[in-house]
């Protein structure tokens, strides 16, 4: 082992630690009341009871989990899970340096507290806009949806930890305009929440494909079912009949996005409303919709929503507002869904661990059945005790035994490989490409980019602009894209060459990299553990100091030499791994 | 190892610019040159390839290949007659000159008709899969052929426009190198110099071989191969074949200035310099609706761009060796929607293949008189995929091993269209 360093002497540290000391006592007081409210419907400790049951699944695979990750590694995986970059080093000392047997839970509670609301905040409202209108949604040409209206929906949300129940009622039920209030329009209607349907609805609710995106989507974000390809026919694999699908669809017949124009054919925003269905035949007393079965043979719908274990509730038929409201009648029949919660429960799990209980985490019913059924539904349990609270949640998954393993394989989980094709064990941590948010974030941190005097305009537009060219739109009706942040030569050319690690390797004054080379109080070495502490939160071995010393040894400057250290540094596995 | 290859960008294209004028440089730049050369006599000799021109969301075949001229479903284009056998729409005056090279596949068949599984099936001959991230086409056929081609330095699967689908359980070494039909891409340029670049690669070799030795799973080695790839690419002179401002203007504008048509003639380029899969996208088929103004304006850009790819190619005498495939994920419905549109249609379309092996100037398979049905033997994406793989000379007894352990078979299994193959 090396010697310890004197973290405290590194820069980017002397001036917080009083502020950091204040602020965690506030968070402990504030833990300690949350922790009454928190999870009680289990008389043991709920992180201990999920520990239990995780372990009776190793056992039952007769596998041996790997041993713990190691403090640093930890550290790094909740900051970029939590708040979507890595720590800086002072975040990492005062974690590394806490005594208390409880550092794992303060640390999350930190996380999750006043103190980080903004960079967690920010985190989840982007995560739920790439969910919610996709990566491209609102960047398009004349586009239908208003990226900045979703998020500042979302940080609202997510700011004061709304419950999620609520938050996904006020997505489906949303009514009002969708561009946020700017310099020339006060916007007295503008509800953010809108956007979300915006780009999924039209104007004329008579069209036989009305609605089909709103429907797929709502489904498979709130309900964890697919269901796009019942629109055309029975499912092959489960239990959804076209007839569901367009049953579900029926409740949006009442709503119309309107496009309300500026300086010609220029969308300036959209107003989401509700109007009277006639239905295909005009008949408003009994609104149906026709679909065609595959036989040719027409048929028609009406709003019938079909939940768990096949209940069902059929709502009026009529087509008038004022009789039934089918919108607010789905939001409300959606918030009540037995999918709600576990469909929840599956995308945070798979968030924090890279697999679901299910293979992909979005797709579930009885033909993709989940590995850990126990897991997920006390869970999901859990969350609905806990009144749908986001952050208990990630508290509980954080502290898990299973989050906190090594991505190292033990010496008794070789079969734990998802790679492999094998349903996870969760018996180690699956390493991960960071997501391009959260390279972009951490690189920030490296560059201090986010402390030279820009407006936070225009880093948010910087910030977009980077991530943008890494998304491909596949121009479908229904909106599916990728991004070419994954792994790929893009990606690598990026790091390689790209202005961001341009200026992540800036020594100038006032960068990160600028003040480690310049502090006259730290020696060569000193300043080598600060730059891999910052890069993968652990110390230089002797052995990479002395690969980097051959390396480097005939560059003409120390500075040449630590600015490549530094790009090498963040080029590696071990930076862009979240592992 | 990270080989460092000499040479960053700026002196390449100096270099480049150098050999353009004729000028001479000895020693490493001649060999390198009569390496090119001999690659390139090679390559016309017996290196195959294919390129997929991808229709992106579905094109109304009904209304391109197998037309129903008086049928209540067939729409107002009318059939005209080819240099080969079939007859296809008259919005396709260009390619009806090409024909003889071609043939019609109007048998397909199949059965996903949402766009992602349609997509995912269609590239890989597989549907989808919880647990198996199947291979798709480009990478498959990389894989298969990149033995052949040592002297390759550029990604051996390429997709102009970036509609593909992936490696699967390939790994990302064969995964998709995306570019945008112009050919641009970002950050190719080393902003150091040469002996810093080389000793960065050396450090970050020693760190990445430590971190994979603990043994933490393939990411960490998948990422090491793309490094190596990266870094091979950004002193290579193939580079180039992605820059089709290097061909005459009388070449770009028999292609056609749109975004396919670069995307075509980059193909051509590629394929040239070894590459041994090229995509090209053209999307914008997903006409739910006024469907038949759509295709009037969208097929003369099509068959502009793919009649100048195919009868270039022949004149370069390299039809023989480079398989062409145009498809989408799906056809469209026979029936015309109540907005002059057609929705998704898996169970009857049409395929187009050409060049390579292939028996070329026929319509192979039959639908019925509207269109709804095909009524002869039907053809999977499977049995497409299998075709295309055995013209131009993949073993269809090929099996990969899936990353779980099973043996997986090429192509899905499927069996070659007989009367296709020569």
């Amino acid at each position: 082992m090396n010697a310890p360093l004197p973290l405290t002497r590194c820069p980017l540290h002397r001036t917080v630690i009083f502020a950091v000391a204040a602020i965690s006592i506030i968070v402990f007081l504030s833990w300690s009341a949350s922790a009454d409210t928190a999870i009680s419907t289990a008389n043991q400790d709920p992180v201990a009871h999920l520990d239990a049951l995780m372990r009776t699944h190793w056992e039952e695979n007769e596998i041996s989990p790997s041993s713990a990750a190691t403090e640093g590694e930890w550290c790094r995986r909740v900051f970029l899970d939590v708040i979507g970059r890595i720590p800086t080093l002072d975040e990492l000392d005062t974690y590394l340096n806490d005594n208390s047997g409880d550092k794992k839970s303060r640390l999350v509670d930190r996380l999750l507290s006043d103190q980080y609301s903004e960079a967690y905040t920010r985190n989840w409202a982007n995560i739920w806009t790439n969910v919610l209108i996709g990566r491209s949604g609102g960047s398009e040409r004349n586009s239908r949806t208003n990226r900045r209206g979703m998020q500042v929906y979302l940080e609202e949300a997510f700011g004061e930890n709304r419950p999620y129940d609520q938050v996904v009622t006020e997505l489906i039920n949303a009514r009002g305009t969708s561009r946020p209030p700017t310099a020339s329009d006060a916007a007295p209607d503008f509800n953010g929440a809108v956007n979300f349907l915006a780009m999924k609805l039209g104007n004329n609710p008579n069209d036989p494909e009305y609605g089909t995106q709103a429907t797929a989507k709502t489904s498979q974000i709130f309900l964890g079912r697919r269901v796009q390809c019942t629109q055309c026919h029975d499912h092959p694999f489960n239990r959804w009949k076209q007839n569901q699908f367009w049953e579900f669809n029926a409740f949006f017949r009442q709503t119309v996005a309107l496009r309300r124009f500026e300086g010609g054919r220029n969308i300036a925003f959209i107003q989401l409303a509700e109007q009277d269905f006639q239905g295909p035949t005009g008949e408003p007393e009994e609104a149906e919709i026709f679909y065609d079965r595959r036989n040719g043979v027409r048929m028609a719908a009406y709003p019938v929503f079909t939940d768990r274990d096949g209940a069902q509730t059929e709502l009026a038929r009529s087509g008038f507002v004022e009789d039934v409201d089918r919108r607010a009648q789905l939001a409300s029949l959606v918030r009540r869904s037995g999918y709600l919660p576990e469909a929840l429960v599956n995308r945070y799990w798979a968030h924090f661990f890279s697999h679901g209980f299910t293979q992909p985490f979005d797709d579930m019913g009885p033909h993709n059945l989940p590995s850990h059924p126990d897991i997920l539904q006390y869970l999901s349990e859990q969350f609905v005790a806990s009144g749908y609270d986001l952050k208990q949640l990630i508290r509980g998954i954080t502290l898990s035994e299973a989050y906190g393993l090594s991505s190292r394989l033990g010496a008794h989980n070789e079969a734990d490989d998802p790679a492999l094709g094998e349903a996870p064990l969760f018996s180690r941590f699956y390493p991960r490409q960071m997501r391009a948010e959260q390279l972009y974030d951490s690189l920030l941190i490296a560059t201090r980019a986010d402390k030279t005097g820009q407006t936070t305009a225009d880093q948010e537009r910087k910030r977009a602009e980077w991530l943008r060219q890494f998304v491909i739109a596949f121009g479908t009706d229904e909106n599916d894209e990728k991004s070419t942040f994954n792994g790929t030569i893009p990606q690598v050319l990026s790091l390689f060459n790209g202005d961001l690690i341009q200026q992540s390797i800036d020594a100038e004054s006032g960068s990160f990299l600028g003040e480690v080379i310049r502090d006259g109080e730290l020696t060569p070495r000193e300043k080598m553990d600060c730059l891999f502490l910052a890069a993968f939160s652990r110390k230089s071995s002797a052995k990479e100091r002395r690969w980097a010393n051959r390396a480097f040894a005939n560059h003409e400057s120390a500075t040449a030499a630590f600015q490549d250290v530094w790009w090498t540094l963040l080029n590696t596995n071990e930076f862009i791994l979240n592992h | 190892m990270l080989h460092f290859k000499s040479r960053r960008g700026a002196s390449r294209r100096h270099f480049l610019k150098h050999l353009a004028a004729g000028a001479a440089w000895a020693g490493p730049a001649a060999h390198f040159l009569s390496t090119l050369q001999s690659q390139a006599a090679e390559l016309k000799k017996n290196q195959k390839s294919v390129i997929l021109l991808w229709m992106g969301g579905g094109p109304a075949t009904i209304d391109i290949w197998d037309l129903k001229p008086g049928a209540i479903t067939g729409g107002p284009f009318n059939p005209i007659g080819t240099s080969g056998d079939p007859q296809i729409c008259e919005h396709l005056p260009k390619m009806a000159q090409q024909m003889h090279h071609m043939s019609i596949v109007r048998s397909m068949s199949t059965r996903e008709a949402d766009h992602s599984r349609g997509r995912y099936y269609m590239h890989t001959g597989f549907v989808p899969n919880p647990s198996v991230d199947h291979p798709s086409y480009g990478a498959v056929v990389a894989h298969q052929l990149e033995q052949t081609r040592p002297n390759l330095e550029i990604p051996p699967f390429v997709s102009v426009g970036g509609n593909s689908t992936g490696p699967g359980f390939l790994g990302l070494a064969y995964a998709p190198f995306i570019v945008d039909s112009n050919g641009r891409i970002r950050d190719l340029e080393m902003k150091t110099t040469e002996s810093r670049w080389r000793a960065r690669m050396q450090f970050l070799n020693q760190l990445e071989s430590q971190f994979i030795s603990q043994n933490r799973g393939p990411a960490t080695t998948e990422h090491r191969k793309m490094l190596e790839k990266t870094n091979r690419l950004l002193t290579s002179t193939q580079m180039e074949a992605f820059r089709i401002d290097g061909e005459a203007q009388s070449v770009r504008e028999a292609y056609g200035n749109t975004a396919f048509g670069r995307g075509c003639l980059m193909a051509r380029r590629l394929v040239e310099v070894g590459v041994p899969f090229v995509e090209v996208d053209l999307g914008g088929w997903d006409t739910h609706s006024d469907n038949f103004n759509q295709l009037a304006t969208k097929l003369p850009e099509m068959d502009q761009a793919m009649a100048a790819l195919v009868a270039d190619l022949s004149e370069r005498g390299m039809l023989d060796q480079v398989a062409l495939l145009w498809m989408g994920e799906f056809g469209r419905t026979p029936r015309i929607n109540g907005n002059t549109g057609r929705d998704h249609w898996a169970r009857s379309w049409s395929a187009v293949v050409g060049g390579a092996g292939f028996q070329r100037g026929i319509a192979v398979g039959k639908t019925n008189s509207d269109g709804t049905e095909v009524e002869t033997t039907p053809y999977s994406s499977e049995d497409l995929m299998a075709t295309v793989l055995q013209s131009i000379g993949i073993s269809l007894d090929t099996r990969f091993t899936a990353a779980n352990g099973r043996p997986m078979k090429i192509a899905g299994g499927g069996r070659p269209i007989k009367e296709l193959l020569a």
